[in-house]
């Protein structure tokens, strides 16, 4: 058997690499078909109970309902209060909402 | 075969053959290189399959919702406002929303108390999210105890445990009828933990909310784009620690670019000189210079994509698991939809494999136009 050159056992590792990456695409794209049904439960529950929220964070109540929270939450003690939660640390200051004016 | 292509081909091998001689450091640099991108990948995979998950799921969410803002704080805000914003034009239905948490001593959890009028709820009975039948160890038919305002506790028997599928939004929830949840908390008569706010046209909303904070100074209406867009920005890319783990990975990405252009080892200097004088030309160089960049950046890039996929949606994320739970006793367990979003990974092949090339190249073409007995005797 005559013995591959480099070149072509990298460009066999590279298709190998690329074969790798569309069966990943492809199971995203199957996994995206079979989730609705599995989201559909959420999506009820988020209707029946009117949530507003993702539950990702249950360690502060800003970071349970970050959607909710008023701009102090994460400086409750003081202005200057150094955040208590590591996951304050994810969640960015809200966008620009409207306030009471 | 044709001229150009072979010659490509014969460059390709040598720079193989050299790269394989120096096996430990370039499989090292090969390593340190496609951890850089996995963690990056995994990072894009996670935030974008959060956001479109957040986007998906919150369609149901109530079109507004409006709060009372007391001295900068979210407070208990009046039922009778509802008449008044039930009376703006363009709002179909007001709804007042009961809902709190509850610190639970035993776990250390904090649970999302959501009072609903379910007819199918018994009284003192509740239903739960699969995160907090979890935590707390109980099953249908069991009872959790809840300790009222006076500190008495109250038994509340478990009618329903909230499919598994549906952790992403009630994992911590335990829903319970009104009155319980008033008696649970002594909730104040005639007040709401904030309005639901449905609108028979969305494209009304903004002016629906303008009319509210006109009409009611002292509330904050928050509209359903809002909650959509506030998980928009919790996973941007310049939000909080993915900005942080994001720069960790682009700072060493660069130090380890800026070692590779800031000079070539002697050994390197001497074979561009060696291949000079045998008649190789800069432009050979340069092409061989090119493949060894390409071979690794781009094995570092399939590699370090492929890993970063696997982690995400097969392995759940679970190296990110202790960043994202922080001080939680409960954490919801979710399979995230996988979400590859090719402009991104565009992006990150172009951000990756290019800057490296480019900084494997430049110094090659400098040592290359040196007189080849300099670069042998260097």
């Amino acid at each position: 058997m005559p013995t591959l050159r480099k070149s072509t056992l990298f460009f066999l590792l590279v298709a190998l690499n690329l074969l790798v990456l569309a069966a990943l695409s492809l199971h995203a794209e199957v996994r995206s078909g079979q989730l609705p049904a599995q989201r559909a439960a959420s999506r009820a529950l988020v209707r029946q109970l009117k949530l507003s929220d993702l539950c990702l964070f249950t360690e502060a109540r800003y970071t349970r309902h970050p959607a909710m929270a008023d701009r102090h939450a994460p400086f409750q003690d003081h202005p200057l209060a150094l955040e208590h939660f590591p996951s304050g640390s994810l969640v960015s200051p809200p966008a620009l909402r409207r306030e009471a004016k | 075969m044709n001229r150009s292509l072979q010659r490509h081909l014969n460059i390709l091998d040598f720079a193989l053959s050299s790269l394989w001689r120096r096996k430990g450091k370039n499989l090292a640099l090969l390593a340190v290189y496609t951890l850089i991108i996995f963690i990056i990948a995994s990072i894009v995979f996670f935030t974008q399959a959060l956001k479109r998950e957040a986007d998906l799921v919150l369609q149901d969410a109530p079109d507004l919702v409006v709060q009372r803002m007391v001295a900068g704080r979210h407070d208990p805000i009046p039922v009778s406002y509802g008449t008044g914003i039930a009376a703006i034009r363009g709002v179909s239905e007001v709804t007042p929303r009961f809902w709190g948490y509850y610190y639970d001593p035993v776990t250390g959890a904090n649970f999302t108390l959501v009072a609903s009028d379910d007819q199918e709820l018994k009284p003192e009975a509740i239903s739960i999210g699969s995160g907090v039948a979890r935590t707390s160890r109980i099953s249908i038919g069991d009872f959790l105890p809840l300790k009222d305002i006076k500190g008495s506790p109250v038994l509340f028997s478990v009618q329903k445990i909230f499919p598994s599928s549906s952790e992403l939004v009630a994992a911590d929830l335990i829903q319970l009828r009104q009155e319980d949840f008033q008696r649970l908390f002594d909730f104040p008569a005639g007040r709401a933990t904030d309005l639901a706010v449905s609108a028979g046209n969305p494209a009304e909303l903004e002016t629906i909310a303008a009319k509210i904070v006109h009409d009611f100074p002292d509330t904050r209406p928050i509209l359903k784009s809002e909650m959509i867009r506030t998980y928009d920005s919790v996973f941007d890319w310049r939000s909080g620690m993915v900005l942080v783990v994001l720069a960790v990975a682009v700072l060493s990405f660069i130090i380890f670019a800026w070692d590779k252009a800031t000079g070539l080892s002697a050994e390197e200097k001497k074979e561009i000189g060696i291949l000079k004088s045998i008649g190789w030309e800069t432009t050979d160089v340069l092409l061989l210079k090119s493949w060894e960049g390409i071979v690794i950046s781009l094995s570092a890039f399939l590699f370090g994509v492929s890993l970063g996929y696997l982690h995400v949606f097969f392995f759940s994320a679970s190296l990110f698991e202790h960043a994202l739970k922080g001080w939680s006793v409960l954490y919801p367990e979710f399979k995230l939809t996988p979400v590859i979003d090719p402009y991104l990974i565009c992006l990150l092949f172009l951000l990756s494999v290019g800057p490296y090339v480019a900084a494997t190249v430049v110094p090659s073409w400098l040592a290359a136009t040196v007189d080849p007995d300099a670069a042998m005797r260097s």
